[in-house]
């Protein structure tokens, strides 16, 4: 079938009575929009326009990213200074701040919590739901995702997941509270801890609707990017962006599903007296019945995902950040096919380190050493990467939009965090550095700040897509410049508490001889994480404000970028072009080639253009 | 009161930001685009370099600052090797770290927009790419031989003159348990645990059993290989043991292991340390409910002849359940013979 015949049909699924007027055919300015009523709940809230299940997607992950991060400054408040009493906290959390001083179990209830969210769903949901919505179809020269409907469920599961993860904060025994990977007996037994009860089958059910809204999404992008490209739209003339699209979908539909079935059979420990992870238990004065379970079964069925889930994470983001880099240094991305080969490479790699998490589990020390050795190959096409993206900027012609400044803001901060890796893959390294700061450091700086700053990349960037107006500039430079600073300041110095052992999610270490000499540098980190929570808020503001406020665009191109999705009109309706689909000739990354500023990818090649 | 004071104060400093950005819009619109874009680019270009030399700067202070606190000397002969592998990988990766960050702030400063200045069209080049897969690669796998050298070091099979000692979590506190004389530990079994007179389930059926000492303290003795066999009664738990650079899961109904060779005792790093306060800590390191935090035993290294004396003093376990029975032979912890407290590597 070819692409438009693919269109029509689908067309036809989605607008019903009106899929013969044909949108192939050339008629003039025909904006989708135009042709048929769009009620308010079929525009903004059912849609099935890519454009606005990206929004949707967007600003669910933004305001779970300020309740998650606002859970993070709740719980750096008793480690910055223990001894403090915060009395509005106890009319915002009653007893479970008793007092002015959150307790242990909302300690790390709130931990739990802030893992979960901004994991799953600010960086995986958030993320890749938004900018895999937005983009691919765009990029490619599609008018929708292959299955608009499913791309709809796709949000609507997330939505129905973040319901339930919400309402489980709000139950008398509290939210999950065994750490954001869950693992059994402690999150199996009600006994072992009070948030192992109601509050972990909530998080076990919004978790795999959520999987299921994951799935859906992924399996469209992959259909998509496969089928619906537009012609002369090689798989070699994608931009990186779609690239790292595809890649993260294809890890997405690969590894969730076993996720799934650790979380069900977790369920069925739970619930129906099955031992797939429990084994010889005496809890709560009680010889519990259950034998040859294992529990470490569970940490490889959860590992089997929540490895690739870092890629899956930053990959989306080093896509974005290629394209901001080549735009506005004004030159190709460079080594485009070994950047290509290498996000294979790491998507290949992704399935076969899990047990890097693993290291003291007790795991066949012959089978960690093979781990080691897959663990830092993965960093070479990271080393790649890294050093294209410098070589991108080198002798280019740099502007500095709040976009380029975040996406150098990532290469730095997945270079300090990528080299932290090699640290701790190395098992002989990670047997003293294991469940320390230093692993905070790492995976905070390499997955959450790198990870947040292509999303800010790509919002900065896309935000005159996604609205027809931009963001506030200076807000902008101010939001990239403290959060740079704030973020180096909050996690470099974690590295030396994860030296001398000090061990993550203590509520307290007032006790502890070997760490309470971190007393004051807590505190410091505790006061820089409330300045940046702040920052973000300016962020925020500037989002929703710029939404309707804005300058507005007067040009459909404001970055003078080559890729499709800037021919389309500035506020293009659903079908994204009012005529035909624009035709492919050229790779995405013609910028000052031959004297010209940049070449658009609908522009022929003339006779007489050099090769690359 | 002083906290609506602070929000008012945030408040505040935001309509200022907000008032400011907005102006800045305007003017930009007024100058031009193109005039307001060399500006903003001369600021964020300037501070680009400032950030790195502050930056790097930061650096070299924070580790001036916090050197002393982080590692210290280790304690054990497989932390030595720890601590070799990371000084290797430190100097490693703060080159790579450097000059990574010199080549992307200097260049994002250096090649800032400016009239007249042309981008180098420059897609690809297959001998820098080749260089840049290959270095990589050999740096890689050099670290990665060390690193698996290390690695079956720590884990390889407990030499056989070993001290045999079992280590057991439960939510929130240790139990070490400590073979009698007869060097051997007996059998457990988990459906015999009673936390009034059995915490770890000793079956007494098994004489091995009797002479065990349970106690709340890892006594290990100063240049003799020790094995500690790890358990769990409840949930996962983690031996972690930072002074030693030693680590090992304790997983209900799946027994581990980890050996090592304490180097230093507890006397003698107090001296080190000028720190008479100082002790060893066995911390939990792995999330364990809501009192993982305070999941803490304490270690002490000494000599042959202190431990021996330490265990004597100890009451079996046994003795508690059935006092009767042992009394009669209360003296034989007396004169535990040393050699007899070794264990065979049997389990």
């Amino acid at each position: 079938m070819s692409n438009e015949a693919t269109l029509h049909s689908q067309d036809f699924l989605h607008h019903g009575h009106e899929a013969d007027h044909g949108h192939g055919n050339g008629h003039d300015g025909h904006g989708h929009d135009h042709h048929h009523e769009e009620t308010f709940i079929s525009k903004y809230i059912f849609s099935m326009d890519h454009k606005m299940i990206a929004k949707q997607f967007l600003i669910t992950g933004i305001i779970w990213a300020i309740i998650g991060a606002f859970f993070s400054v709740l719980f750096r408040l008793q480690l910055g200074y223990p001894d403090a009493t915060f009395p509005w906290l106890e009319s915002i959390l009653g007893h479970w701040a008793e007092g002015g001083r959150i307790t242990a179990e909302a300690y790390y209830a709130l931990v739990t919590m802030h893992g979960t969210i901004l994991v799953f769903f600010v960086l995986t949901a958030g993320l890749s739901g938004t900018f895999s919505n937005l983009l691919i179809p765009l990029q490619i020269g599609a008018r929708d995702m292959a299955s608009p409907f499913m791309n709809m469920l796709s949000y609507w599961f997330f939505f129905i997941s973040s319901i339930v993860m919400m309402s489980s904060l709000f139950v008398q025994t509290g939210p999950a509270s065994g750490g954001w990977t869950s693992y059994p007996p402690l999150s199996a037994l009600g006994d072992a801890s009070i948030g192992s009860k109601i509050g972990m089958d909530l998080w076990l059910i919004s978790m795999a609707l959520f999987v299921v809204s994951s799935l859906l999404g992924s399996l469209n992008y992959i259909s998509t990017i496969l089928n619906m490209r537009t012609k002369g739209m090689s798989m070699t003339k994608m931009p990186l962006t779609v690239w790292s699209f595809l890649f993260t979908a294809i890890l997405g539909v690969l590894s969730f599903p076993v996720l799934l079935s650790g979380f069900v059979l977790l369920l069925f420990d739970r619930h129906g007296g099955t031992s797939f992870y429990l084994s010889e238990l005496f809890v709560a004065g009680k010889v519990l019945p259950n034998e040859g379970g294992s529990a470490i079964l569970y940490q490889h069925l959860f590992w089997f995902l929540g490895h690739p889930e870092v890629y899956i994470i930053i990959l989306p983001a080093m896509g974005m950040v290629s394209e901001v880099l080549a735009v506005n240094s004004r030159k190709p991305i460079f080594g485009y096919l070994a950047m290509v080969g290498s996000m294979f490479a790491i998507t290949l790699l992704a399935f076969l380190v899990w047990a890097h998490h693993m290291f003291v589990t007790g795991l066949n020390p012959f089978l960690g050493a093979f781990f080691v050795l897959l663990t830092l190959l993965i960093a070479v096409p990271s080393a790649i990467k890294v050093f294209n993206w410098i070589t991108t900027i080198w002798r280019g012609n740099i502007r500095f939009t709040p976009a380029s400044l975040f996406s150098i803001g990532f290469v730095s901060t997945f270079i300090s965090g990528g080299l932290t890796g090699i640290w701790l893959g190395n098992s002989a390294i990670d047997i003293h550095l294991h469940d320390t700061y230093f692993v905070i450091a790492h995976f905070h700086i390499v997955m959450g700040v790198s990870a947040f700053f292509g999303m800010f990349a790509g919002i900065y960037h896309w935000f005159p897509k996604m609205y027809g107006r931009y963001m506030n500039q200076t807000i902008g430079f101010i939001h990239f410049w403290i959060t740079l600073i704030g973020a180096y300041l909050i996690f470099w110095p974690m590295h030396y508490e994860g030296m001398a052992g000090m061990p993550r999610r203590y509520f307290d270490y007032s006790n502890w001889a070997s760490f309470n000499q971190f007393a004051e540098l807590n505190t410091f980190i505790s006061f820089v994480v409330i300045i940046v929570f702040a920052t973000q808020l300016l962020f925020v503001f500037n989002f929703f404000y710029s939404i309707f406020k804005g300058r507005k665009l007067t040009t459909p191109n404001p970055w003078n970028a080559t890729t499709l999705e800037w021919t389309t009109p500035i506020n293009p309706g659903h079908g994204n072009w009012p005529g035909e689909i624009p035709e492919v000739h050229r790779w995405a990354y013609d910028y000052s080639k031959d004297g010209k500023d940049f070449i658009p990818q609908t522009v022929p090649v003339s006779p007489d253009e050099s090769g690359h | 009161m002083s906290g609506y004071l602070a929000v008012i104060v945030v408040v505040l400093i935001f309509v200022v930001i907000f008032q400011i950005a907005k102006a800045s819009e305007y003017v930009s619109i007024l100058k031009g685009e193109k005039k307001s874009r060399e500006q903003s680019n001369r600021i964020n270009g300037f501070l680009m370099i400032v950030f790195l030399v502050l930056g790097l700067i930061g650096v070299w202070w924070c580790h001036d600052l916090l050197k002393d606190r982080m590692l210290g000397d280790p304690a054990s002969d497989h932390g030595e090797g720890v601590d070799s592998l990371i000084k290797v990988t430190f100097i490693i990766t703060m080159i790579v770290f450097v000059l990574t960050q010199i080549g992307l702030f200097v260049f994002a400063w250096k090649y800032q927009e400016k009239d007249g200045r042309k981008a180098f069209y420059f897609p690809h080049n297959n001998k820098l790419e080749v260089i840049w897969t290959v270095i990589p690669a050999i740096v890689l796998t050099i670290l990665v031989a060390f690193g698996i050298r290390h690695w079956l070091r720590m884990t390889s099979e407990a030499p056989k003159e070993s001290m045999v000692v079992e280590v057991i979590g439960k939510q929130f506190n240790w139990y070490v348990r400590y073979p009698g004389k007869d060097g051997q530990l007996g059998r457990r079994n988990y459906k015999l645990i009673n936390d009034a007179n059995n915490p770890l389930g000793q079956d007494w059926a098994d004489g091995l059993n009797h002479d065990d000492v349970v106690a709340p303290e890892l006594h290990v003795v100063v240049g003799k290989p020790v094995k500690l066999i790890i358990g769990s009664r409840d949930v996962v738990h983690d031996v972690g043991l930072p002074h030693f650079r030693l680590k090992m899961d304790a997983v209900p109904g799946i027994p581990t292991t980890l050996w090592f060779t304490p180097t230093i005792t507890t006397a003698e790093y107090r001296k080190k340390t000028g720190n008479p306060e100082f002790v060893y800590e066995l911390a939990c390191d792995q999330m364990c409910g809501s009192g993982h935090y305070s999941m803490k035993a304490n270690i002490v290294v000494e000599t042959q002849a202190e431990y021996d004396a330490w265990l004597a003093k100890q009451v079996t376990q046994f003795s508690q359940v059935e006092p009767a029975k042992e009394a009669a032979p209360a003296a034989p912890a007396a004169p535990a013979d040393s050699t007899k407290a070794v264990a065979t590597v049997t389990k």
